[in-house]
C-alpha cells in the first residue's frame, strides 16, 4: 500500500467533497420540493394531472440514473448549440458546464423517487384529521400547510433519511459527465499514480463517514419529531 | 431526432440489433447477479440469525459495508480485486494470465453487492415467520436444515416477495454502472452507438425506452407472483413496483 499521494491531493479532495456534498444538498431541497407536489395531485387530483405526476414518476425509477445522466448531458447538451443565438445569450456559461446538468439530473431522480414516498404519505394521512381541519374552517391550503403536510412528513421521515443516503451514493455517477466530485478526484489520482486500489479503499472510506454522519444526524432529528401516538 | 430514425433500423447501418443484444446481454447479467445474490443472501441470512458471534459480526460488516459504499466504486474495486486474485491464482498454477468473460465478471461483482440486500431482505423475512410454527419443526425432531428446507424456506416466501421484486428492479438497473469498467450490456453499447453516430439523444432515449420496458414487463410478472403467494394473513406488505435503491 503506498499513500504517499495523499498530501498532494489533499486540496483536490476537497473540493471533490465540497462539489459531491454541493450535489447532494441541492437535488435533495429542489428535488423534495418537486417531490410534494408531485405527491400531492396523485392523491387530490385532478386527474390527468395525477396522470402526469405519475408517468413522471415511472420513467425517474423506472430507468438508470445513468442513462437519464447521459440523456440530459449529452442528447439535451448537444442540441442546444443548434439554437441560434444561444452562444450569445446568458445562459450559455452555464449550459456549457457539465454541472447544472447533474444538477437536473439528480433533481428529477430525487423527486421521482421522492415523488413516490409524498404520495403514500399524502394517502396515509388518516381522513378524520384533514376533515376536523376542515370543519375548523381552515381553507384548502391552509389545512394542507398545517394539518396534511406536516403530517405526512412526520410519517415519512425516516424514509426519507434513506433517500439521502441513496442520493449520496448515487453521486459518483456525475464523475461520468467530467465532474470532478469525490469520485471525479479519485479516479485521476489512479489515472496519475497508476496506484488501483488505495485511491479506490479511500473513497470507499470517505462514503462510509459521510453516509453514518447523514445516518446519526437524521436520527437525531427523528428522535426530536414527536411520534404520533398509535391510532 | 426524428429524422434518424432509420438508425436504429435492425440491419447495419441502423443500430437496433445491436441495441437488442445489449438488452439481453443486460438480462443475462442481471438474471446471473440476481441469483448469486439470492444464493448469498439466504446462506447469510442464515448465518446473521442462528451463527456464533464470529460469523454475525462479520456477515454484519459484509452487509453494512456494501450497503454504505456506492455501487460504483464497489464495481471497480471488485472488477479489479476480482481480476487481480484470479491471474494471482493462475500464475499460482502455472497457467497464463486471462481476461475474464465480461459477463462472468458482471455476475460475480453484482452478485456480491445484491448478496447484502438480499441479506436484508431474507432476514427480515425469516424473521416475520411465525415462531411457533419453527418451534413445532423442531418439536417434530427436525434438523435445524431439514426445519429451514420444509417449514421456513416456504413460508418466508410471501413475506420477501416484495422485497426480492424490488432488487430484481435494482440489480437491472444496476447493470448500468458495468459500463464504466466496459462490458457489453445496454449502456455500454448504447454510449458506443451515440458516439459513433453523434446521435446522442435519438440513443439515449432508445435505451431508456428498452429500460423502462424491462422494468414495466418484470413489474407485472411480480405482481402475479405476488398474488399467487398472498397468504391469508393481510399483513404482508404488497410490491411497491419500483421503490429501492437508486441505481
Amino acid at each position: 500500500m503506498i499513500w504517499n499521494w495523499f498530501p498532494k491531493y489533499f486540496e483536490q479532495l476537497m473540493g471533490g467533497l465540497v462539489l459531491t456534498l454541493e450535489l447532494v444538498f441541492i437535488a435533495i431541497f429542489f428535488g423534495m420540493l418537486l417531490a410534494i407536489p408531485l405527491g400531492l395531485v396523485q392523491v387530490t387530483g385532478p386527474k390527468w394531472l395525477g396522470r402526469i405526476a405519475l408517468a413522471f414518476c415511472t420513467v425517474v425509477r423506472g430507468t438508470p440514473l445513468l442513462i437519464q445522466l447521459w440523456l440530459i448531458y449529452y442528447g439535451l447538451g448537444s442540441i442546444f448549440p443548434s439554437i441560434p443565438g444561444i452562444r450569445e445569450s446568458m445562459l450559455w456559461p452555464y449550459l456549457r458546464d457539465a454541472f447544472p446538468y447533474a444538477v437536473v439530473a439528480f433533481t428529477f431522480s430525487v423527486a421521482g423517487y421522492s415523488g413516490e414516498v409524498m404520495r403514500g404519505a399524502f394517502a396515509g394521512v388518516p381522513q378524520g384529521e384533514l376533515e376536523a381541519a376542515r370543519a375548523m374552517g381552515m381553507s384548502p391550503f391552509k389545512v394542507l400547510w398545517r394539518i396534511w403536510l406536516p403530517r405526512a412528513l412526520q410519517n415519512v421521515f425516516p424514509t426519507l433519511a434513506g433517500e439521502m443516503v441513496l442520493t449520496l451514493k448515487s453521486t459518483p455517477l456525475a464523475a461520468t459527465i467530467t465532474i470532478q466530485e469525490l469520485f471525479g478526484v479519485g479516479t485521476q489520482i489512479r489515472q496519475d499514480t497508476y496506484r488501483v486500489y488505495e485511491p479506490l479503499l479511500m473513497l470507499g472510506g470517505i462514503y462510509i463517514i459521510l453516509t453514518g454522519i447523514i445516518v446519526v444526524v437524521m436520527r437525531y432529528f427523528e428522535n426530536r419529531i414527536p411520534r404520533p401516538t398509535a391510532a | 431526432m426524428w429524422d434518424n430514425l432509420h438508425l436504429l433500423a435492425f440491419s447495419p447501418p441502423g443500430w437496433g440489433s445491436v441495441l437488442l443484444r445489449g438488452l439481453m446481454f443486460t438480462v443475462i447479467v442481471a438474471a446471473g447477479a440476481y441469483f448469486l445474490g439470492l444464493l448469498i443472501g439466504f446462506f447469510a441470512a442464515v448465518g446473521k440469525i442462528y451463527g456464533g458471534p464470529v460469523l454475525k459480526w462479520s456477515l454484519e460488516a459484509y452487509t453494512t459495508l456494501i450497503r454504505a459504499v456506492p455501487e460504483l466504486v464497489l464495481i471497480l474495486l471488485l472488477f479489479y480485486a476480482g481480476q487481480d486474485a484470479l491471474n494471482a491464482f493462475m500464475s499460482m498454477i502455472g497457467l497464463e494470465r486471462i481476461d475474464i468473460n465480461p459477463i462472468a465478471a458482471g455476475i460475480l461483482v453484482l452478485g456480491f453487492v445484491q448478496g447484502a440486500y438480499s441479506t436484508e431482505v431474507i432476514r427480515a423475512a425469516m424473521l416475520s415467520v411465525p415462531k411457533g410454527q419453527v418451534e413445532a419443526a423442531y418439536a417434530f425432531g427436525m434438523s435445524r436444515l431439514k426445519m429451514l428446507r420444509r417449514i421456513m424456506l416456504p413460508s418466508m416466501i410471501p413475506f420477501a416477495i416484495p422485497g426480492l421484486a424490488n432488487l430484481w428492479l435494482i440489480v437491472t438497473k444496476d447493470t448500468a454502472l458495468l459500463a464504466v469498467v466496459g462490458s457489453a450490456e445496454l449502456a455500454t453499447v448504447t454510449r458506443a452507438a451515440a458516439g459513433s453516430t453523434r446521435n446522442y439523444l435519438l440513443f439515449y432515449c432508445a435505451a431508456a425506452v428498452l429500460y423502462l420496458s424491462l422494468t414495466l414487463i418484470s413489474t407485472y410478472l411480480f405482481r402475479k407472483l405476488e398474488s399467487r403467494y398472498r397468504p391469508a394473513s393481510r399483513d404482508v406488505k404488497t410490491v411497491d413496483p419500483l421503490a429501492g435503491v437508486r441505481a
